[in-house]
């Protein structure tokens, strides 16, 4: 049996009943790392040998005198590097970090480890999450695993390439503007950017905190509510996580169907700039959910237009406060020439950001300085008001909407690299949510005629994760697409 | 929005970035292109429209001020360029008289 194409679902099942050991997981996972790793560039570190199958062993020698598991327990995963590890470097894809290794663990990942999952390393990403191809990663770009000469999507670009690759059975991502949906539309799997307040951010490097959420990069939707129901909840450790219940994620994905379910198409979503392939596999998920039963209606979300501009204020603005931390004096990268303090600061930024970064230091900081402020950032704050109210009015008449993730299929590794605004661009379908805070998901809905895949993203009112995952895994069950595996080469 | 040469040197001093005299014009292009786009946003009409600022629609979240344990001074230095005596260690910044 060839464990590192199975599910989590599927895996999480026979360690349970014992057909299969942590160290044979432990293994399969190593060697298929060892197949495919050189291509892909996933990882920034990986876990190293004797670590993960000491891990291993030790759990199958507990479980040994008295089988009780946990539903993470020997699960191998990937984590994106600016989820904090306690004790493993997590470099945020920065010289800034990149000896960093953080002195205790995410909320998301003390979870994790109570289940005693198996970390198989940290995830490449571009730098401090601020990108949309993972080019932008002082560590190297990530491969496409489905055509090495293309990127993976970003900025969870290694996260999504290693559920890709099957060289981990699930793993965690972070979106900000759509960092997660994405790079899973790019790979061909399934991504969920929950709703904001939902898990925790304890532990999750700072980008901008207004809209960073973390979430799962699964093969499955129904891998994604398993993760989700870990995640979940709220955290006395983050006063923006929300104390709402958590329903059982994985009860919603058992429906075959979306009967009931009023399916919005914003016009928005579907005009210049979206590839033709895109839009007919796009279309024909919706004629899709029909056939289920669901009620598709066209919506319309004005704003939208508005939604780059308006994150791009946003974002850099948090971004450049929250990156004014890094300054040489309390952890992470110091320049090491001889200079007063001052001199310090700008020469230790000044080595350790890369351009992406320095570029929206400088937006931000410019958005937020006197005489701009209420021009720019007060402004996109009130823009931010409007689409939010839209998607309130929106889901007044509709349980949920259905668009493009991405107006194109993944692009070429370069392509975008000297345009900045060019590359902003690509993210038009995913930031609204982000800006709206509200839940979405990407899943596979088709392949481009050069085989490359594309995605499907369903969004839905504030915690209503449960609909959005129970709509994902009703198209995913009809349809064959999740079937189709990269042949990397 | 165009931003000049010498914006882009007053917003590197600000933001506390060192930046090469190479990097100014490109620095300018970019910024001054990504703003024009931005201010698409000045033909909108947002009078009296509140502000978001976070989604989340709370205002002070409170708890119980208990101790509890927390990293100790060796853990929270240990990823420090310099310590002394468990203190961060920057350049001097106050002259000897």
């Amino acid at each position: 049996m060839t464990l590192f194409k199975l599910s989590l679902k599927e895996l999480q099942d026979l360690f349970t009943r014992g057909e299969v050991t942590a160290l044979e997981i432990a293994r399969a996972f190593l060697l298929r790392m060892s197949q495919v790793e050189f291509k892909v560039k996933a990882f920034i570190t990986q876990t190293d040998r004797e670590t993960l199958l000491a891990q291993a062993e030790a759990i199958d020698k507990d479980l040994a005198s008295w089988r009780k598991t946990m539903p993470f327990m020997a699960m191998p995963l990937a984590i994106k590097d600016n989820i904090c590890t306690d004790g493993v470097r997590t470099t945020c894809g920065s010289v800034m970090l990149e000896h960093f290794a953080p002195p205790y663990d995410s909320t998301v990942i003390a979870t994790l480890r109570t289940h005693r999952y198996l970390l198989l390393g940290k995830t490449n990403l571009d730098e401090f999450a601020m990108g949309s191809s993972t080019e932008h990663s002082a560590f190297g770009p990530t491969r496409n695993p489905w055509n090495l000469k293309c990127i993976p999507g970003g900025s969870s670009g290694g996260s999504a390439a290693a559920v890709a690759a099957d060289e981990c059975v699930a793993a965690l991502g972070s979106d900000t503007g759509g960092s997660i949906r994405q790079p899973a539309a790019c790979c061909g799997v399934v991504g969920l950017k929950p709703t904001y307040g939902r898990v925790s951010r304890y532990g999750l490097v700072a980008f901008a905190s207004s809209l960073d959420q973390i979430g799962p990069i699964t093969k499955t939707v129904q891998d994604s509510a398993i993760l989700l129901n870990a995640l979940a909840g709220p955290d006395p450790l983050d006063s923006t996580s929300a104390d709402q219940p958590v329903p059982d994620f994985t009860k919603a994905v058992k429906k075959k169907d979306v009967k009931k379910l009023k399916l919005g198409v914003p016009k928005e979503y579907f005009t210049e700039g979206l590839d033709s392939e895109v839009e007919q596999a796009v279309r024909s998920a919706i004629d899709e959910f029909k056939n289920l039963g669901g009620e598709v209606r066209e919506v319309s979300l004005p704003s939208t237009e508005w939604a780059i501009a308006t994150y791009y204020v946003i974002a850099t603005a948090e971004a450049s406060s929250n990156l004014a931390r890094y300054d040489g004096v309390k952890y992470g990268f110091r320049s090491k020439e001889k200079q007063n303090l001052l001199e310090m600061y700008q020469r230790t930024r000044a080595e350790g950001f890369g351009s992406e970064v320095k570029r929206r230091i400088m937006l931000g900081t410019y958005v937020l300085s006197a005489g701009y402020y209420d021009a720019y950032y007060g402004k996109a704050q009130a823009v931010r008001t409007l689409i939010r109210r839209e998607f309130e009015s929106v889901f007044q008449d509709v349980d949920l909407l259905v668009t493009p993730t991405m107006p194109t299929p993944a692009f070429h590794l370069g392509e975008k690299l000297q345009d900045p605004l060019q590359m902003y661009l690509s993210d038009i379908y995913t930031i609204s949510a982000s800006l709206a805070g509200i839940p979405a998901i990407s899943l596979p809905c088709g392949y481009s005629q050069l085989g490359l895949p594309i995605g499907l993203q369903i969004m839905g009112r504030p915690f209503e994760e449960d609909k959005v995952l129970r709509a994902a895994s009703a198209y995913e069950q009809a349809t064959d697409w999740r079937k189709k595996r990269p042949v990397i080469r | 929005m165009k931003i000049d040469k010498s914006e882009v040197e007053h917003v590197a001093r600000l933001a506390r970035l060192e930046i090469g005299e190479s990097e100014k014009d490109p620095f300018s292009e970019q910024l001054s292109q990504i703003l024009k786009y931005m201010d698409q946003l000045g033909a909108l009409n947002t009078e009296g429209v509140p502000q978001t600022a976070t989604v989340r629609e709370q205002t002070n979240v409170f708890q119980e001020d208990v101790p509890h344990p927390c990293l100790s001074t060796e853990q929270a230095t240990a990823n420090a360029p310099q310590t002394e005596e468990g203190f961060f260690l920057v350049p001097r910044i106050l002259n000897d008289r």
